[in-house]
Formats: structure tokens, C-alpha cells, sequence
């Protein structure tokens, strides 16, 4: 195994707070929500009526044609994954395309074409069903457009474990890497589901928050008053390279990708344990795997989805994995719930922490959860904070049990 | 009844929506997969729009058959109405 590390030489991504990585950022820093109520005629007998859409639509960033291809959860992960792209200038640098892997991981996938063209197969029959439909409704064509799209023949992967997809996209570019199965690697996450059909699924499991009257407050992860998620769309990407041979070509390094691990709970299919045991085996695992202490971490981005179940097993993990020093963000309280892209973006909002030297607030923690573990935490509200950190942890946790951990360092 | 230039434009038309060709490129004498760019599915696709637009039905093994823009045209003139 090759003992070289990994860097991040390129971020993407298309979110509720922006159409690239910049303004994404800058909205997060300045306390913006993405969180809006839909007003379609549909959503009247909902329990739950809100969702994060995207800020930009993607019909704006692609062209036309190609995008009438593209279902929209791959439209979201091409313009991410063309921005990690341009933004890691390796497109420019003679990099074999043998070379190159793509790693794009979903949650729910084509779920919009595959629903859209159920309707069209009940209203029109067979023959009208698009020929596009099984590559635009299929769990790896986001990541397959993306190979297309920069010209990877190095293998093309898609991994699904629900919200953790994004993340353990991640984690297998790392692999992928230190097995040198490949020079550089495109990982990313990307999901967009916003439809009639997951939004009763999720409001079916009373897993979404129903503040309907107060959107841009009904994220809250880690408060008293959290009941639940806000669904998200959009999509992020990185670029993942051996540090020597970015350093060769004289790649701008965002960042290290220090370590990675993955857990599966084993305890049930949707529920997290409750003390959030394969949680912190996999924050640990991953601190093993960067060779770090736990007291080398200064900053977690956390799954923290807004859930009463969730935030709490996380900050019980977190606790006892790294311990109360680190500063924590929750950054769903902006951006919503992006499934299959959460661990991509707060990815990429980690490595952005580092690179700046600021924590993220996060949104609507006005009551602490009376849970010990979340008052033990410090969890920084209000506004971002400057911090001197060397080292951030990024955690997600998908239905099914996935629990993925990564580790992030300063370039 | 639809005449020749009146199947031309609207084939162009159907193209231009399908597959992104440029109207002009759209003459007779052009090759879909040759020279406009137009894959299987897309031809699929296509067949669907001309049965919309100019009550044209092309079965599967008419559809390989065709070959330029001009054999969908003669195809049209000749099965229309």
C-alpha cells in the first residue's frame, strides 16, 4: 500500500445556499438558510411542506440538450464535479485517462424520472416511456455522466449507503489512492428527490420537521425544539490526488485527506444506536487511520440532521470518540438534509473550515437538547468563529446503519 | 397532408429539441449518426416526436432503415394522412 498522502485539489458543488462552492460558502458564513415552504398544490395534505431547493438551477449552468439526458440528480453532480475539476486544473495537466476514477455516491438516485416516467408509462403506455430512462434513473449513472464528463476510464464507482453515500464516496477515492488503482480521483455525493412520493415516504417515518409556519427555523439540530429534517437537493464534489505528484504539477492544496473508516451499527435498520457505538468506532477507526489523537481534532462538522434521535446518538459518539474540546457545526441548519450529498458537502465545508481558519455557526440552536452529552459539547452558535485548527472530522450516518468517518488536515 | 418543406421544417424542428441540431444543418442529404451526432436512443426519441407532430407511426424495423434526414422525410410523405 502506498503510505503517500492524499490531498484535495479541487472542491465543487451546487447547494439551497449556492450554484458553486464560493457563494455556498459565504452564505453558510453568513447565517443564510436554504430552507423555503413549497406552495404547490400537492403539498396541502403533507405534515411536512418544506425543502432546501437549489439556489441555481442546473437547466442555467448545462447545456440544453445535455441536460434533457441527464436525470436532475445527475445534472447537480456534473456541475459540482465540472467546477472540483476546473478548480484542480488536473483537466489541464496531461493526467492519463487510465488514470482518472470517478467515485459519486446517492442516496435515492433517478428517483425523479424514475416517478416521471411511471406517470407517463400510466398516462400514455409503454411506447411513450423515454429511452433514456433506465440510464437516467440508475444509481450510478450520476457518477457515470461525471466519467464522461472529465474522461475517467480508470473504473467509475457508485457507492450507496443512503446519507453516508457522499461520504463513503470519499473514503473509497482515499483507497483508491493509496492502492494506486489511480492518480487522481473525482469523489463526490449528489441527490435530488424533492417530489410528492420520498416527501410522503420520509413524513411516513415522522422523520421531517413540520415548523411549516417558520421554514428558515425548522432546521435545528442539537435544540430542545428539533423535530426533524428538512429535505435538501443538490450536489459536491472533490479532487483527490497523491501529494507528491499534485506538488509535481504544482497543484493548489485546499487540504489533506488524512484518514478515513467506516462502521456499520448492527443494530437496526433506520434507528441509530442510541449511544452511538458504531458512530464513535468509526470517528476512531479513522483517527487510527491518520495517525492522530483525538486532542489533535479542533473542529467536527457533524451528520446532526435535526432528528431528536440522531443529534443526540452523534453528540454521545462524538463525546466519547474525540471528547468535549473540539468545536462542533451542524450545517444542515442551513443547508437542509442533501441525503447522498451531505458527506460531500460537509466535506468540503470542512476542508473550507480548515483552509480559513472559521468554525461554521450553526443555525437556530437557541435551547441546547437537555441531553448531557449535547450540553457538553461545544457546539458554536450564533456566529462563525475564528479557530485555530489543524485538523477537522466529518461524520455521516446513513439509514441501513453506515457510519463514515473522515479526517481532514491543513495542507 | 403535410408537403415536403412543410415535413423538412418540422422534422428540423423535432431535431433541434431532440438532439440540439441546428435547423439548417437538418438537409436531406444528412446522415443522422454521421453527421448530425444522433445516437439509437435519440432516434427513439425522434420516431416518438414525428408520431406526434405528423401522425407517423414508424415501427422498429422501418426505424433502421432510416438513414438521413431525407429518407425520414420521404418516409413521412409517403405514410402520411
Amino acid at each position: 500500500m502506498s503510505t503517500s498522502d492524499v490531498v484535495v485539489t479541487g472542491l465543487g458543488a451546487t447547494t439551497p445556499l449556492g450554484g458553486d462552492v464560493s457563494s455556498t460558502w459565504d452564505a453558510l458564513l453568513a447565517g443564510r438558510s436554504g430552507v423555503s415552504r413549497i406552495t404547490d398544490d400537492w403539498i396541502k395534505e403533507y405534515p411536512a411542506q418544506l425543502v432546501a431547493r437549489l439556489s441555481t438551477e442546473p437547466s442555467e449552468q448545462l447545456d440544453r440538450v445535455r441536460a434533457r439526458r441527464l436525470d436532475r440528480s445527475q445534472q447537480v453532480a456534473v456541475v459540482a464535479a465540472e467546477e472540483a475539476w476546473r478548480d484542480s486544473g488536473a483537466g489541464d495537466a496531461g493526467v492519463d485517462p487510465l488514470r482518472i476514477a470517478v467515485v459519486i455516491g446517492t442516496g435515492i438516485g433517478g428517483a425523479l424520472t424514475l416517478l416521471g416516467q411511471d406517470d407517463v408509462l400510466e398516462e400514455k403506455g409503454p411506447k411513450r416511456v423515454s429511452p433514456f430512462t433506465i440510464p437516467m434513473l440508475m444509481p450510478n449513472g450520476p457518477a457515470a455522466a461525471v466519467g464522461l464528463s472529465i474522461g475517467a476510464k480508470g473504473g467509475v464507482h457508485a457507492p450507496v449507503s443512503a446519507c453516508a453515500s457522499g461520504a463513503e464516496a470519499v473514503r473509497w477515492g482515499l483507497d483508491l489512492l493509496r492502492l494506486d488503482r489511480a492518480d487522481v480521483v473525482l469523489v463526490g455525493g449528489t441527490e435530488a428527490c424533492v417530489h410528492p412520493l420520498p416527501m410522503a415516504g420520509f413524513a411516513a417515518m415522522r422523520a421531517m420537521s413540520t415548523r411549516n409556519d417558520e421554514p428558515e427555523r425548522a432546521s435545528r439540530p442539537f435544540d430542545k425544539a428539533r423535530d426533524g429534517f428538512v429535505l435538501g437537493e443538490g450536489a459536491a464534489a472533490l479532487v483527490l490526488e497523491r501529494e507528491d505528484s499534485a506538488r509535481a504539477r504544482g497543484a493548489r492544496i485546499h487540504a489533506r485527506l488524512a484518514g478515513a473508516a467506516g462502521t456499520a451499527d448492527g443494530y437496526d435498520l433506520v434507528a441509530p444506536h442510541p449511544e452511538g457505538e458504531g458512530a464513535a468506532r468509526a470517528i476512531t477507526a479513522a483517527l487510527r487511520d491518520a495517525g492522530l489523537s483525538p486532542t489533535d481534532i479542533g473542529h467536527v462538522n457533524a451528520h446532526a440532521t435535526s432528528t431528536p434521535v440522531g443529534d443526540t446518538a452523534e453528540a454521545a459518539a462524538i463525546r466519547s470518540a474525540i471528547g468535549d474540546h473540539v468545536l462542533v457545526s451542524a450545517t444542515k441548519s442551513q443547508t437542509g438534509h442533501l441525503l447522498g450529498a451531505a458527506g460531500a458537502l460537509e466535506s468540503v465545508f470542512a476542508i473550507l473550515a480548515l483552509r480559513e481558519q472559521i468554525v461554521p455557526a450553526t443555525a437556530n440552536l437557541e435551547n441546547p437538547d437537555d441531553d448531557a452529552n449535547v450540553q457538553a459539547l461545544d457546539i458554536v452558535r450564533g456566529e462563525p468563529r475564528r479557530a485555530t485548527l489543524t485538523a477537522a472530522v466529518n461524520d455521516s450516518f446513513g439509514f441501513g446503519g453506515h457510519n463514515i468517518a473522515l479526517v481532514f488536515t491543513t495542507a | 397532408m403535410s408537403s415536403t418543406q412543410e415535413i423538412q421544417s418540422g422534422l428540423a424542428e423535432i431535431l433541434e429539441e431532440v438532439a440540439g441540431v441546428t435547423p439548417a444543418d437538418a438537409t436531406p442529404e444528412k446522415s443522422f449518426t454521421e453527421d448530425l451526432d444522433v445516437d439509437s436512443l435519440s432516434m427513439v426519441e425522434i420516431a416518438t416526436a414525428v408520431e406526434d407532430k405528423f401522425g407517423v407511426a414508424i415501427p422498429d424495423d422501418e426505424l433502421g432503415n432510416i438513414k438521413t434526414v431525407g429518407d425520414a422525410i420521404s418516409y413521412i410523405e409517403k405514410n402520411q394522412g
